[in-house]
């Protein structure tokens, strides 16, 4: 069901920025990664190799042992602003990747059911995505990606545009339906707080050249919650990665 | 846009007092110009002789057979255009020089080159109408959101389903939009291709009224040129409406 990620000796330019440099990084089988980094760090880059939508300089992007060559519905992405087809209704934006999958009607009706059910959106079904709310319509993208049945999800700063009550009851949302089904993902946020709560692993990212500063580990127990959430053992994770991100080595004559 | 209730209500009023004026005007100042009554009257009387409707049948039909040619050439070449940077260099510097000719300078042209049949006339149309709807489409592809295109990719989506499901619904606005404008610089072409070679139709009419110095028939006919663009461009509006309901509007 899950797949791991391998990052080897990767590097992307686009003409004369160096986006990422000699990244190295494996994401195991079932594991939930988030990266964090200042703009430029090529986080995104770094998401957009995985799924697919970019291809490296040099180096490669393995996942489940195999050179990704392109996009594909074994890599579910979502992405911040949750590009919906706004002509679709909400069923028919999740319907969207089992269509493509060739299933039957019928079978797509199942899917949808389940995954909006999932996602708190059922009543919303027949809605065009203009009706609904930031945070219903990351939930839809959220179902949409579900639907493909990928083995991977990745996230792009999925929750950067929400409220804060909104954004702390999607992350609940996540990682609970992550500990059932264990798909691995690779979330970006800027958010340290979001970053560490999510997280197995946390990926610091540098800028200029965009590369891998550090990477924490959370030896948080599962499942999350607020004791855990405001417990001192996360703010002391929580000030190790910010003291990463924020007191980052400066790139002296950076190649 | 507050007390928006009242529009309808505002326009038969603003209508009533437009009437009103034109009747005061002509009836009681030096200005020679027919009254509502006058022009009432031939319209009458040219309904009745049914030359009203022949004008008008052979004005619908050349804006008609045009628009409908220039817009199914325009939208294939607009998506093409769109899609393929390679099309668009070669195109697209003939389009913008065509689009700075008026569609009308290209009539003497067209006499001497198609005759004086329904030929040149149904060609500056055409030309009209494709010059605006072909930049339209273009344009309403190149702006499709790259976000759409790459969530539909990793949906697992080829290039075939890609343009079919995303990119043909998404320029959807810009191609009626570039409709509707393609149908009022047609039917403006059409009248004034009328006015030059004609032997029928609205335009035409106006031409010979002109001749006689029959003000009241020239009335008529701009009314009815004014009336059918405005229907003309309701139905486009409609269906603009209907068919992008889906758009998130500000």
């Amino acid at each position: 069901m899950s797949a791991d990620i391998h990052f080897r000796g990767v590097s992307v330019r686009f003409s004369d920025l160096q986006a990422l440099k000699d990244f190295d990084f494996h994401i195991r089988p079932g594991e939930f990664v988030t990266m964090v980094g200042p703009s430029g760090c090529g986080k995104s880059t770094a998401m957009n190799l995985v799924a697919g939508l970019l291809q490296p300089s040099a180096g490669e992007v393995l996942v489940s042992g195999r050179t990704v060559r392109g996009p594909g519905p074994d890599r579910g992405v979502i992405f911040q602003q949750y590009a919906l087809f706004p002509w679709l209704s909400v069923r028919e934006n999740v319907e969207f990747g089992p269509r493509l999958a060739g299933k039957s009607r019928a079978e797509r009706r199942a899917i949808s059911d389940r995954y909006l059910r999932l996602v708190g959106l059922s009543d919303f079904a027949d809605a065009l995505p203009k009706v609904l709310s930031g945070g219903m319509k990351q939930r839809c993208a959220i179902a949409r990606a579900y639907a493909a049945d990928p083995q991977i999800l990745l996230m792009d700063e999925p929750f950067g545009a929400l409220d804060a009550l909104t954004r702390i009851r999607l992350q609940d949302q996540l990682l609970s339906t992550w500990s059932s089904d264990r798909r691995s993902v690779l979330f970006i946020t800027h958010d340290v707080d979001e970053a560490v709560y999510l997280a197995n692993r946390v990926v610091v990212m540098g800028a200029r050249p965009g590369r891998l500063l550090e990477v924490i580990d959370v030896d948080l127990p599962h499942p999350r919650t607020e004791e855990i959430r405001l417990s001192p053992d996360f703010a002391a994770i929580r000030n190790r990665v910010w003291h990463a991100v924020y007191h980052q080595p400066s790139q002296a004559g950076a190649a | 846009m507050r007390n928006q209730k009242n529009l309808p209500g505002l326009r038969v009023i603003s209508f009533v007092l437009g009437l009103l004026g034109w009747y005061l005007v002509t009836e009681y100042t030096a200005i020679m110009l027919p009254g509502p009554q006058a022009v009432l009257q031939k319209f009458m009387a040219v309904a009745q002789s049914g030359v009203l409707f022949t004008d008008i049948a052979a004005s619908l039909r050349r804006v008609l057979t045009g628009f409908l040619l220039g817009t199914a050439l325009a939208i294939p070449i607009g998506f093409v255009m769109g899609w393929y940077g390679v099309a668009r260099g070669l195109i697209d510097p003939w389009i913008q020089f065509f689009r700075m000719i008026p569609p009308l300078a290209i009539i003497p042209l067209a006499i001497i080159t198609l005759g004086i049949d329904e030929a040149p006339k149904i060609f500056v149309i055409f030309l009209a109408a494709f010059l605006s709807s072909v930049v339209a489409t273009y344009q309403g592809v190149i702006g499709v959101d790259r976000t759409l295109i790459n969530a539909a990719r990793v949906l697992g989506a080829g290039d075939r389903v890609i343009f079919g499901r995303v990119v043909v619904p998404a320029s959807l606005p810009f191609i009626l939009v570039g409709c509707r404008i393609g149908l009022g610089s047609a039917w403006a072409t059409l009248v004034a291709a009328e006015l030059i070679a004609a032997q029928s139709g609205l335009g035409f009419r106006m031409q010979q009224a002109q001749l006689f110095y029959d003000m009241p028939t020239i009335f008529v006919s701009l009314i009815a040129i004014g009336v059918l663009g405005l229907l003309m461009d309701r139905v486009v509006q409609w269906a603009e409406t209907r068919l992008t309901s889906w758009q998130e509007r500000i």
